[in-house]
Protein backbone atom coordinates (compact mmCIF):
# COMPACT_ATOMS: atom_id res chain seq x y z
CA UNK A 1 0.00 0.00 0.00
CA UNK A 2 2.42 2.51 0.77
CA UNK A 3 4.33 1.96 -2.35
CA UNK A 4 1.04 2.72 -4.22
CA UNK A 5 0.37 5.76 -2.22
CA UNK A 6 4.05 7.42 -3.22
CA UNK A 7 3.68 6.11 -6.67
CA UNK A 8 0.61 8.36 -6.82
CA UNK A 9 1.88 11.27 -5.38
CA UNK A 10 4.73 11.11 -8.22
CA UNK A 11 2.30 10.46 -10.47
CA UNK A 12 -0.80 13.10 -9.99
CA UNK A 13 2.03 15.86 -9.73
CA UNK A 14 3.45 15.66 -13.16
CA UNK A 15 1.98 17.10 -16.02
CA UNK A 16 1.59 13.86 -17.55
CA UNK A 17 -1.45 13.04 -15.14
CA UNK A 18 -3.82 15.64 -15.76
CA UNK A 19 -3.17 15.67 -19.85
CA UNK A 20 -4.04 11.61 -19.64
CA UNK A 21 -6.98 11.66 -16.80
CA UNK A 22 -8.58 14.52 -19.06
CA UNK A 23 -8.31 12.56 -22.34
CA UNK A 24 -9.25 8.85 -20.81
CA UNK A 25 -12.54 10.45 -18.92
CA UNK A 26 -13.57 12.12 -21.76
CA UNK A 27 -13.10 9.37 -24.21
CA UNK A 28 -15.21 7.10 -22.06
CA UNK A 29 -17.80 9.34 -21.09
CA UNK A 30 -17.99 9.67 -25.09
CA UNK A 31 -18.62 5.66 -25.73
CA UNK A 32 -21.37 5.97 -22.69
CA UNK A 33 -23.32 8.88 -23.96
CA UNK A 34 -23.15 7.05 -27.84
CA UNK A 35 -24.22 4.02 -25.79
CA UNK A 36 -26.86 5.61 -24.71
CA UNK A 37 -28.00 7.06 -27.93
CA UNK A 38 -26.77 10.37 -27.56
CA UNK A 39 -28.93 11.15 -24.89
CA UNK A 40 -28.85 14.85 -23.84
CA UNK A 41 -28.52 13.97 -19.79
CA UNK A 42 -25.52 11.87 -20.86
CA UNK A 43 -23.59 14.70 -22.13
CA UNK A 44 -19.63 13.69 -21.97
CA UNK A 45 -18.41 17.08 -21.04
CA UNK A 46 -20.78 17.34 -17.81
CA UNK A 47 -19.95 13.87 -17.02
CA UNK A 48 -15.90 14.23 -17.31
CA UNK A 49 -16.03 17.73 -15.56
CA UNK A 50 -17.53 15.97 -12.47
CA UNK A 51 -15.45 12.65 -12.39
CA UNK A 52 -12.29 14.76 -12.79
CA UNK A 53 -13.18 17.46 -10.17
CA UNK A 54 -14.79 14.89 -7.57
CA UNK A 55 -11.86 12.94 -8.15
CA UNK A 56 -9.25 15.79 -7.61
CA UNK A 57 -11.07 16.57 -4.23
CA UNK A 58 -11.42 13.47 -3.09
CA UNK A 59 -7.39 13.20 -3.55
CA UNK A 60 -6.21 16.35 -2.70
CA UNK A 61 -5.41 16.84 -5.81
CA UNK A 62 -5.17 20.81 -6.33
CA UNK A 63 -6.30 22.28 -9.26
CA UNK A 64 -3.22 23.75 -10.63
CA UNK A 65 -1.35 20.29 -10.42
CA UNK A 66 -4.07 19.16 -12.41
CA UNK A 67 -3.68 22.54 -14.85
CA UNK A 68 -0.38 22.05 -15.49
CA UNK A 69 -0.93 18.83 -17.75
CA UNK A 70 -4.77 19.73 -19.02
CA UNK A 71 -3.52 23.27 -20.51
CA UNK A 72 -2.62 21.65 -23.69
CA UNK A 73 -5.92 20.63 -24.40
CA UNK A 74 -7.33 24.24 -23.10
CA UNK A 75 -4.85 25.55 -25.04
CA UNK A 76 -5.92 24.47 -28.35
CA UNK A 77 -9.38 26.92 -27.33
CA UNK A 78 -7.55 29.24 -29.25
CA UNK A 79 -6.81 27.98 -32.60
CA UNK A 80 -9.81 26.15 -32.58
CA UNK A 81 -12.29 30.07 -32.05
CA UNK A 82 -9.59 30.84 -35.25
CA UNK A 83 -11.00 27.79 -36.86
CA UNK A 84 -14.40 29.03 -36.90
CA UNK A 85 -14.09 30.88 -39.63
CA UNK A 86 -13.99 27.47 -41.67
CA UNK A 87 -17.75 26.75 -41.37
CA UNK A 88 -18.69 30.15 -41.41
CA UNK A 89 -16.66 30.25 -45.14
CA UNK A 90 -18.36 27.14 -46.14
CA UNK A 91 -21.87 28.70 -45.80
CA UNK A 92 -21.10 32.38 -46.82
CA UNK A 93 -23.79 32.06 -49.47
CA UNK A 94 -26.43 31.54 -47.10
CA UNK A 95 -24.45 33.78 -45.14
CA UNK A 96 -25.12 36.56 -47.41
CA UNK A 97 -28.48 36.07 -48.46
CA UNK A 98 -29.56 35.88 -44.88
CA UNK A 99 -27.54 38.04 -42.72
CA UNK A 100 -29.79 40.83 -41.75
CA UNK A 101 -32.03 37.71 -39.72
CA UNK A 102 -29.61 35.99 -38.91
CA UNK A 103 -28.18 39.54 -37.14
CA UNK A 104 -31.02 40.32 -35.78
CA UNK A 105 -31.79 36.65 -34.37
CA UNK A 106 -27.55 37.16 -32.76
CA UNK A 107 -28.75 40.32 -31.19
CA UNK A 108 -31.56 39.81 -29.79
CA UNK A 109 -30.74 36.37 -28.38
CA UNK A 110 -27.25 37.66 -26.91
CA UNK A 111 -28.67 40.65 -25.60
CA UNK A 112 -31.51 38.69 -23.58
CA UNK A 113 -29.61 36.09 -22.45
CA UNK A 114 -26.46 38.84 -20.90
CA UNK A 115 -29.56 41.18 -19.82
CA UNK A 116 -31.32 38.13 -18.13
CA UNK A 117 -28.67 36.88 -15.93
CA UNK A 118 -27.62 40.18 -14.78
CA UNK A 119 -30.85 40.94 -14.16
CA UNK A 120 -31.62 37.98 -11.94
CA UNK A 121 -28.26 37.82 -10.46
CA UNK A 122 -29.13 41.04 -9.21
CA UNK A 123 -32.94 40.29 -8.24
CA UNK A 124 -31.24 37.10 -5.92
CA UNK A 125 -28.93 39.13 -4.75
CA UNK A 126 -25.67 37.70 -5.63
CA UNK A 127 -22.45 39.54 -4.92
CA UNK A 128 -21.38 41.46 -7.74
CA UNK A 129 -18.71 39.99 -9.04
CA UNK A 130 -20.57 36.81 -9.23
CA UNK A 131 -23.53 39.02 -11.51
CA UNK A 132 -20.57 40.37 -13.84
CA UNK A 133 -18.68 37.56 -14.34
CA UNK A 134 -22.48 36.08 -15.27
CA UNK A 135 -22.85 38.68 -18.67
CA UNK A 136 -20.64 37.07 -21.10
CA UNK A 137 -21.60 33.35 -20.05
CA UNK A 138 -23.43 32.54 -23.57
CA UNK A 139 -19.80 33.02 -24.94
CA UNK A 140 -17.34 30.57 -25.47
CA UNK A 141 -15.13 30.37 -22.47
CA UNK A 142 -11.78 31.64 -23.88
CA UNK A 143 -13.86 34.46 -24.81
CA UNK A 144 -15.89 35.13 -21.72
CA UNK A 145 -12.81 35.02 -19.45
CA UNK A 146 -11.43 38.09 -21.19
CA UNK A 147 -14.66 39.92 -20.92
CA UNK A 148 -15.42 39.34 -17.77
CA UNK A 149 -11.62 40.94 -16.82
CA UNK A 150 -12.99 44.07 -19.06
CA UNK A 151 -16.03 44.33 -16.83
CA UNK A 152 -15.12 43.90 -13.15
CA UNK A 153 -15.74 39.93 -13.24
CA UNK A 154 -13.83 36.79 -12.07
CA UNK A 155 -12.52 35.62 -14.96
CA UNK A 156 -12.16 31.43 -13.67
CA UNK A 157 -15.58 32.11 -12.14
CA UNK A 158 -17.15 33.59 -15.90
CA UNK A 159 -15.24 29.98 -17.62
CA UNK A 160 -17.25 28.15 -15.56
CA UNK A 161 -20.54 29.79 -16.24
CA UNK A 162 -19.61 30.07 -19.77
CA UNK A 163 -19.44 25.88 -19.46
CA UNK A 164 -22.52 25.07 -17.26
CA UNK A 165 -24.38 27.64 -20.24
CA UNK A 166 -23.16 25.48 -23.03
CA UNK A 167 -24.43 22.42 -20.44
CA UNK A 168 -27.81 23.24 -20.21
CA UNK A 169 -28.15 24.38 -23.83
CA UNK A 170 -26.64 21.11 -24.55
CA UNK A 171 -29.38 19.62 -22.30
CA UNK A 172 -32.89 21.28 -22.92
CA UNK A 173 -32.72 22.79 -26.46
CA UNK A 174 -34.10 19.48 -27.91
CA UNK A 175 -37.29 19.26 -25.50
CA UNK A 176 -37.44 23.23 -25.50
CA UNK A 177 -37.31 23.41 -29.63
CA UNK A 178 -39.94 20.55 -29.75
CA UNK A 179 -42.23 22.40 -27.14
CA UNK A 180 -42.09 26.08 -29.20
CA UNK A 181 -43.14 23.40 -32.43
CA UNK A 182 -39.89 24.34 -34.17
CA UNK A 183 -39.95 21.75 -37.12
CA UNK A 184 -37.40 19.18 -38.25
CA UNK A 185 -36.80 20.04 -41.95
CA UNK A 186 -33.78 22.15 -42.36
CA UNK A 187 -34.50 25.41 -42.48
CA UNK A 188 -36.09 24.23 -38.53
CA UNK A 189 -32.63 22.54 -38.45
CA UNK A 190 -30.58 25.85 -38.99
CA UNK A 191 -32.91 27.80 -36.86
CA UNK A 192 -32.05 25.01 -33.61
CA UNK A 193 -28.71 25.54 -34.46
CA UNK A 194 -28.21 28.98 -34.87
CA UNK A 195 -30.47 29.62 -31.37
CA UNK A 196 -28.28 26.68 -29.49
CA UNK A 197 -24.77 28.44 -31.18
CA UNK A 198 -25.78 31.69 -30.00
CA UNK A 199 -27.25 30.92 -26.50
CA UNK A 200 -24.84 27.73 -25.30
CA UNK A 201 -21.72 28.45 -27.11
CA UNK A 202 -19.16 25.56 -28.42
CA UNK A 203 -20.79 23.19 -26.09
CA UNK A 204 -24.09 23.94 -27.83
CA UNK A 205 -22.79 23.87 -30.91
CA UNK A 206 -21.26 20.19 -30.11
CA UNK A 207 -24.29 18.70 -29.52
CA UNK A 208 -25.60 20.31 -32.37
CA UNK A 209 -23.19 18.92 -34.60
CA UNK A 210 -23.82 15.41 -33.54
CA UNK A 211 -27.71 16.29 -33.71
CA UNK A 212 -27.64 17.18 -37.76
CA UNK A 213 -25.33 18.32 -40.10
CA UNK A 214 -27.19 21.95 -41.10
CA UNK A 215 -27.76 22.51 -37.30
CA UNK A 216 -23.87 22.16 -36.33
CA UNK A 217 -22.91 24.34 -39.28
CA UNK A 218 -25.53 26.93 -38.25
CA UNK A 219 -24.58 26.43 -34.50
CA UNK A 220 -21.07 27.20 -36.02
CA UNK A 221 -21.80 30.32 -37.93
CA UNK A 222 -24.05 31.62 -34.25
CA UNK A 223 -20.98 31.03 -32.07
CA UNK A 224 -18.69 32.93 -34.26
CA UNK A 225 -21.07 35.87 -34.58
CA UNK A 226 -21.94 35.81 -31.04
CA UNK A 227 -17.99 36.08 -30.13
CA UNK A 228 -17.60 39.13 -31.90
CA UNK A 229 -21.21 40.80 -30.95
CA UNK A 230 -20.16 40.05 -27.20
CA UNK A 231 -16.71 40.87 -27.32
CA UNK A 232 -17.69 44.49 -29.06
CA UNK A 233 -20.83 44.73 -26.99
CA UNK A 234 -20.57 43.90 -23.61
CA UNK A 235 -17.32 46.72 -22.71
CA UNK A 236 -19.01 49.02 -25.15
CA UNK A 237 -22.15 48.71 -22.85
CA UNK A 238 -20.31 49.10 -19.79
CA UNK A 239 -18.26 52.44 -20.68
CA UNK A 240 -22.13 54.00 -21.83
CA UNK A 241 -23.57 53.03 -18.36
CA UNK B 1 0.31 16.47 -42.66
CA UNK B 2 -2.27 17.92 -44.01
CA UNK B 3 -3.75 19.03 -40.63
CA UNK B 4 -0.58 19.98 -39.70
CA UNK B 5 0.04 21.74 -42.07
CA UNK B 6 -3.57 23.74 -41.26
CA UNK B 7 -2.93 24.33 -37.56
CA UNK B 8 0.42 26.25 -38.71
CA UNK B 9 -1.91 28.27 -40.40
CA UNK B 10 -4.53 29.00 -37.36
CA UNK B 11 -1.61 29.13 -34.94
CA UNK B 12 -0.23 31.46 -37.35
CA UNK B 13 -3.37 33.97 -37.90
CA UNK B 14 -3.90 33.84 -34.04
CA UNK B 15 -0.51 35.23 -33.49
CA UNK B 16 -1.08 38.06 -35.83
CA UNK B 17 -4.39 38.88 -34.36
CA UNK B 18 -2.46 38.64 -31.15
CA UNK B 19 -0.28 41.81 -32.73
CA UNK B 20 -3.08 42.98 -33.73
CA UNK B 21 -4.81 43.77 -30.59
CA UNK B 22 -2.36 44.49 -28.60
CA UNK B 23 -0.66 46.60 -30.72
CA UNK B 24 -3.79 48.93 -32.00
CA UNK B 25 -6.01 48.25 -28.76
CA UNK B 26 -8.42 47.22 -30.39
CA UNK B 27 -11.08 45.75 -28.28
CA UNK B 28 -11.31 41.98 -29.40
CA UNK B 29 -9.74 38.94 -28.31
CA UNK B 30 -6.86 37.86 -30.53
CA UNK B 31 -8.53 34.55 -31.60
CA UNK B 32 -11.12 36.53 -32.62
CA UNK B 33 -9.44 38.77 -34.81
CA UNK B 34 -7.80 35.58 -35.99
CA UNK B 35 -11.39 34.31 -37.04
CA UNK B 36 -11.72 37.48 -39.05
CA UNK B 37 -8.07 36.99 -40.58
CA UNK B 38 -8.99 33.64 -41.67
CA UNK B 39 -12.63 34.45 -43.10
CA UNK B 40 -10.55 36.82 -45.70
CA UNK B 41 -7.38 34.24 -46.09
CA UNK B 42 -10.38 31.04 -47.29
CA UNK B 43 -10.61 32.30 -50.29
CA UNK B 44 -7.11 30.85 -51.37
CA UNK B 45 -6.51 27.49 -51.61
CA UNK B 46 -2.75 27.45 -49.87
CA UNK B 47 -4.79 28.10 -46.91
CA UNK B 48 -8.17 26.59 -47.44
CA UNK B 49 -7.17 22.63 -48.25
CA UNK B 50 -5.02 22.47 -44.82
CA UNK B 51 -7.22 24.45 -43.10
CA UNK B 52 -10.24 22.21 -43.75
CA UNK B 53 -8.21 19.03 -42.64
CA UNK B 54 -7.42 20.78 -39.30
CA UNK B 55 -10.71 22.47 -38.35
CA UNK B 56 -12.66 19.35 -39.06
CA UNK B 57 -10.61 17.53 -36.34
CA UNK B 58 -10.46 20.50 -34.05
CA UNK B 59 -14.22 21.48 -34.63
CA UNK B 60 -15.91 18.04 -33.99
CA UNK B 61 -13.73 17.44 -30.73
CA UNK B 62 -14.95 20.76 -29.51
CA UNK B 63 -16.20 19.71 -26.12
CA UNK B 64 -13.36 18.50 -25.45
CA UNK B 65 -11.37 21.52 -24.85
CA UNK B 66 -13.51 22.92 -22.14
CA UNK B 67 -13.14 20.38 -20.03
CA UNK B 68 -10.22 22.03 -18.21
CA UNK B 69 -11.56 24.96 -17.39
CA UNK B 70 -14.92 23.42 -16.74
CA UNK B 71 -12.86 21.38 -13.45
CA UNK B 72 -11.87 24.52 -12.09
CA UNK B 73 -15.37 24.80 -10.41
CA UNK B 74 -13.67 22.83 -8.01
CA UNK B 75 -11.41 26.11 -7.18
CA UNK B 76 -14.90 27.73 -6.56
CA UNK B 77 -16.00 25.38 -3.91
CA UNK B 78 -17.10 27.92 -1.20
CA UNK B 79 -18.73 30.34 -3.61
CA UNK B 80 -20.82 27.92 -5.48
CA UNK B 81 -22.01 26.42 -1.70
CA UNK B 82 -22.80 29.77 -0.39
CA UNK B 83 -24.59 30.80 -4.21
CA UNK B 84 -24.76 27.40 -5.85
CA UNK B 85 -28.34 27.00 -6.30
CA UNK B 86 -29.15 30.47 -7.53
CA UNK B 87 -26.47 30.92 -9.41
CA UNK B 88 -27.70 27.34 -11.18
CA UNK B 89 -30.87 28.90 -11.59
CA UNK B 90 -29.72 32.50 -13.32
CA UNK B 91 -27.68 30.28 -15.45
CA UNK B 92 -30.58 27.94 -16.57
CA UNK B 93 -33.03 30.44 -16.64
CA UNK B 94 -31.32 33.33 -18.79
CA UNK B 95 -30.02 30.40 -21.40
CA UNK B 96 -33.60 29.11 -21.20
CA UNK B 97 -34.51 32.55 -22.36
CA UNK B 98 -31.43 33.00 -24.95
CA UNK B 99 -32.56 30.06 -26.59
CA UNK B 100 -35.93 30.46 -26.96
CA UNK B 101 -35.75 34.61 -27.95
CA UNK B 102 -33.18 33.13 -30.56
CA UNK B 103 -35.09 30.36 -32.13
CA UNK B 104 -38.50 32.56 -32.00
CA UNK B 105 -37.05 35.23 -33.87
CA UNK B 106 -36.17 33.10 -36.53
CA UNK B 107 -38.89 31.32 -36.98
CA UNK B 108 -41.13 34.67 -37.10
CA UNK B 109 -38.79 35.64 -39.82
CA UNK B 110 -38.65 33.09 -41.96
CA UNK B 111 -42.44 32.53 -41.62
CA UNK B 112 -42.75 35.71 -43.16
CA UNK B 113 -40.71 35.33 -46.04
CA UNK B 114 -41.43 31.43 -46.97
CA UNK B 115 -45.25 32.31 -46.45
CA UNK B 116 -44.76 34.67 -49.06
CA UNK B 117 -43.02 33.06 -51.36
CA UNK B 118 -46.04 30.46 -51.41
CA UNK B 119 -48.36 33.17 -51.85
CA UNK B 120 -46.45 33.79 -54.70
CA UNK B 121 -46.68 30.01 -56.37
CA UNK B 122 -50.71 30.00 -55.46
CA UNK B 123 -51.16 33.68 -57.45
Amino acid sequence: MPKFVELWVYLSATPLFGLTATLVVYLLAQALYTRLDQAPWANPVLWTVIVLAGGLLATDVPYPTYFAGAQFIHFLLGPAVVALAWPLWQRRQELRQRWPRLLLAALAGGVVASGSAFLLAWLMGLPPEVSLSLIPKSVTAPVAMGIAEKIGGIPALAAVFAVITGLVGALTGRYLFDALGISTDPEGWAARGFALGTASHGIGAARALQVNADAGAYAGLALGLQVVLASLLIPLAFRLL
Amino acid sequence: MLALHGMAWLLALQSLGELLARGLHLPLPGPVIGMLLLLLALRWSVVRDPVAACANVLLSNLSLLFVPVGVGVMTHISLVSQYGLRMLAVVVLSTVAGLVVTVLTLHWLRDRSTGSAEDDLHA
